[in-house]
């Protein structure tokens, strides 16, 4: 951390003054990471490259942008009709909005897989949790702003959650609208939340990375470093593979601008908002549905609203529902199983929450919905006691090679 | 990014790096991405630029029949006014009076019109951007019975060229052409 | 293990989400439609001028009447490969409404190819009073405002039949094959030779209808050509990066043990 690590003398002279050549210096470059970690720790990166994405583009959309009813989604169609190179950004803003959840729903299933929000890294994964949200609400009011029908109607529905609160709901709901219905008040207000909300997050960012220094990475096999030889600098060698993924990343993303830019958009949104006719079908963003598939296996409004922001919400204390001493699945074959269990609850939730809510998708729904419960407060409470896990390697850097074959 | 590569100090535990490190191919993608960031910069800028619908509306039609002799309009071209004014042949004698190569700004009046009694200029003053008075029958119109601007104290005369006062040029005459004997297309 | 699970997650999501939203829009699975090989479609995908052009014409002449095309001004049909005069001539046709003028009237003048194409009426109510109550949609967007947006259009527009025995179809509606419910609203717009092309291509139902998907197609998405372009610049660029970074990092980590 000493000023004099910088050959450069301006650098020097800012750093003794004001330290954030050392701050970058600590956190990108010398940060001591585990030698171990495999390309599942990239998600965290990529998140961030999205959110940058995400406000780099917005602003600029945001300039040819009118948040009015009569205005909105003609001013998206001048975006991609007349401002130069503005169907580009607003693809890529539509896309990487959708491959921001791809990444961060991975970045989350690692953290389940490998433990990552065990002791000590408890406020790490709430933070964490914490982003999901707010991306949520980001994500919801964005895609209100072309003002298409499914805009109008997701806004609709989602703000009508809020009337299942007994007594004060139908006015928590005319305040969120300012007014009776959605309409012109809404839409401005979603509009300066939206732009303010991508901030918070970065905010929020900055001390989830501060709360994972604090402790290091965790690392495939769970257990912590013991010392210099576990560990190696994060420059270069997690700056060079975080590129690789961002290569990845960026390839990916490229090819869904330039080649499917709507696949993951709804047909209906290219349709003006029509406060007088519901489309056949609504279905939010694919990124809500396994949310809206429990939403709507509650035969009961408030229940219904309850389970699904208690689904997010038990993610708050995961920390405390599982209590085995050991991180890492690699050595917890039973809890293996039903993460894996878990993983395919969740795909299925999402693929019932975009199918009708009628027959046997509805049976379904429940089921899948229980078994999410299930996992999370019966599951992994009772495995912290009865699991038998596999013996802990001594260190990362001894047996690590042995370790890893065994565990495949 | 490929700054920090070449200066950048190993702080690992072991120094076998450096060589690894200038590798050609490590460079070559650090210089790739270099590229690749500013090759994404140009449409984030670019589209601040005026955008197709705007550039389409660079053009007004007028017809100038109808304003009479020592009258004088305001049209709109690219949000911004622009005078147009049928010269009495007084006015026009006044602004042929003096050696156009004199002035600050030097033009003849001849230069500056395509028919003597119809003055086309931009009515934006060439000092910071105000419009200047002298439109209406009522208005001041400077020492020079041209324009006045109130903002900071330019005279314009009868051909809308600076007399007296801050502003640096003439009154802008924008491109025009005429369509039909009555009417004139600026842009 | 764990890059077999990003593979699983990303088809998992794409198979689970990709499917219902695309489906949900035609208004369910009642319904096959005709997949056509247009020019636009695939990696290299392009417009066909000619084929605009006639669709153009086919808008003009059949569908201008009761739908509108506000997102598309004159000046665009530059697209279509008409130059400066040709469109000026063609907005010249047109009378829009501007003003007010100096005594406060609105009033209407040859349109210029800086303005919109005029709607054919007024606003929704006239469209509805003078289509049995149907308002007509605006075909500005049409091509992606319905999932799979070119071949769902030709097969609509191909797609007209005599009724089953057993179906009753009420007054003012029509049975179509690639509607869903196949009750629609619309009579069949195109019979075939409703059109007599400059260039002597086809008229029959199937090339006209054709051809003014192509062109609906351009009036939703005019910037394919180039997206499709930068796309297959940007895909090369990006495949050549993610192997030297991969390569790069092997080089790095070579002795991390």
């Amino acid at each position: 951390m000493s000023a004099a690590k910088f050959s450069n003398p301006v650098v020097r002279w800012i750093d003794h003054r004001l330290p954030v050549f050392s701050m970058l210096d600590h956190t990108a470059n010398e940060y001591p990471t585990p030698k171990n970690l495999n390309y599942m720790w990239n998600f965290g990166s990529l998140a961030g490259l999205s959110l940058v994405i995400m406000i780099v583009t917005g602003i600029v959309l945001a300039m040819s942008y009118t948040a009015h009813v009569d205005y909105a989604f003609e001013s998206v169609e001048r975006i991609m009709r007349d401002v130069n190179h503005g169907w580009l950004i607003r693809y890529i803003h539509m896309n990487t909005a959708s491959f921001f959840f791809i990444v961060v729903y991975l970045h989350i299933f690692r953290g389940l897989y490998y433990g990552s929000y065990k002791a000590p890294r408890e406020l790490l994964w709430i933070l964490g949790v914490v982003i999901f949200l707010l991306m949520m609400a980001t994500a919801f009011m964005g895609y209100v702003l072309p003002w298409g029908q499914m805009s109008f109607w997701g806004a609709t529905v989602i703000t009508n959650l809020f009337s299942a609160i007994p007594l004060v709901g139908e006015s928590i709901v005319t305040f969120l609208w300012g007014g009776f219905s959605v309409d012109n008040p809404t839409l401005n207000r979603f509009f300066s939340l939206h732009y303010l909300m991508p901030f918070l997050i970065a905010g929020v960012v900055v001390l989830h990375i501060v709360a994972l220094h604090r402790f290091g990475s965790n690392n495939p096999i769970g257990i912590d470093t013991k010392g210099k030889q576990d560990t190696i600098s994060f420059h270069p060698y997690y700056t060079i593979k975080d590129i690789v993924g961002i290569a990845l990343f960026l390839l990916l993303l490229a090819v869904a601008v330039f080649f499917f830019p709507n696949a993951m958009g709804h047909p209906d949104n290219y349709i003006p908002a029509n406060p007088m006719q519901t489309p056949a079908h609504i279905v939010p963003e694919w990124y809500f549905l396994p949310f809206y598939a429990i939403l709507r296996a509650v035969p009961d409004k408030l229940g219904g609203v309850l389970l699904m922001f208690g689904a997010i919400a038990i993610l708050f204390i995961l920390p405390w529902l599982d209590r085995s001493p050991v991180r890492s699945a690699r050595f917890r074959p039973v809890f293996r199983i039903f993460f894996w269990l878990l993983f395919i609850d969740a795909i299925a939730l999402g693929y019932l929450g975009g199918k009708p809510a009628e027959g046997i998708y509805v049976t379904l729904s429940r089921v899948a919905t229980a078994w999410y419960f299930l996992h999370f407060l019966v599951i992994l409470p009772m495995l912290s006691v009865f699991e038998n896990t596999k013996p802990l390697p001594k260190s990362i850097s001894e047996p690590v090679l042995a370790t890893t074959v065994a565990a495949e | 990014m490929a700054k920090s590569t070449s200066n950048s100090k190993s702080s690992s535990s072991n120094g076998m790096q450096e060589p690894a490190r200038r590798d050609f191919i490590v460079v070559a993608t650090y210089a790739m991405g270099a590229v690749g960031a500013g090759a994404v910069a140009w449409p984030l800028i670019d589209q601040m630029n005026p955008a197709a619908d705007t550039l389409a509306l660079a053009s007004t039609e007028v017809d100038v029949s109808k304003i009479a002799m020592g009258q004088a309009i305001t049209v709109t071209w690219r949000g911004k006014p622009v005078f147009i004014r049928h010269r009495t042949p007084d006015e026009i004698a006044r602004a042929n009076a003096i050696d156009g190569a004199e002035l600050r700004d030097p033009q003849e009046d001849e230069a500056r019109v395509q028919r003597p009694e119809l003055l086309v200029v931009v009515g934006v003053c060439t000092h910071l951007g105000c419009v200047p008075l002298g439109q209406k029958t009522g208005d001041v119109k400077g020492d020079y019975d041209g324009w006045f601007c109130p903002c900071h104290g330019s005279h314009y005369d009868t051909s809308g060229r600076i007399r007296r006062g801050p502003a640096p040029t003439n009154l802008e005459v924008p491109p025009y052409s005429f369509l039909s004997d009555n009417v004139i297309r600026i842009g | 293990m764990m890059s077999k699970f990003i593979l699983t997650f990303l088809i998992a999501v794409m198979s689970a989400f990709g499917m219902p939203g695309a489906a949900s829009a035609a208004g369910g699975g009642d319904v096959t439609l005709l997949k056509k090989d247009w020019t636009f479609s695939g990696i290299f995908g392009h417009y066909d001028k000619a084929s605009m052009q006639r669709g153009f014409q086919v808008y003009l002449e059949v569908c201008a009447g009761c739908h509108s095309i506000e997102y598309m001004a004159f000046r665009n049909l530059a697209d279509l490969g008409y130059d400066e005069a040709e469109i000026k001539a063609i907005a010249a046709e047109y009378e829009v409404q501007d003003g007010p003028d100096e005594d406060g009237e609105m009033f209407m003048r040859p349109a210029r190819p800086a303005d919109r194409m005029p709607s054919p009426y007024r606003n929704d109510n006239e469209a509805r009073a003078n289509n049995n109550g149907a308002l007509p949609p605006d075909l500005s967007l049409i091509a992606k405002a319905r999932a799979h947006g070119p071949d769902y259009l030709y097969s609509l527009l191909v797609g007209y039949e005599d009724a089953p025995s057993n179906l009753d179809v009420p007054e003012g509606m029509y049975y179509n094959n690639a509607y869903s419910g196949h009750l629609i609203a619309m009579p069949q717009p195109i019979y075939g030779d409703d059109v007599e092309y400059a260039d002597g291509a086809s008229t029959s139902t199937e090339s006209l209808s054709a051809d003014v998907t192509h062109f609906l197609m351009w009036a939703a998405e005019p910037k394919l050509e180039i997206r499709k372009r930068i796309g297959v610049a940007a895909v090369f660029f990006l495949s050549i990066f993610l192997v030297m970074s991969y390569m790069a990092k092997r080089r790095i980590w070579a002795d991390v043990h």
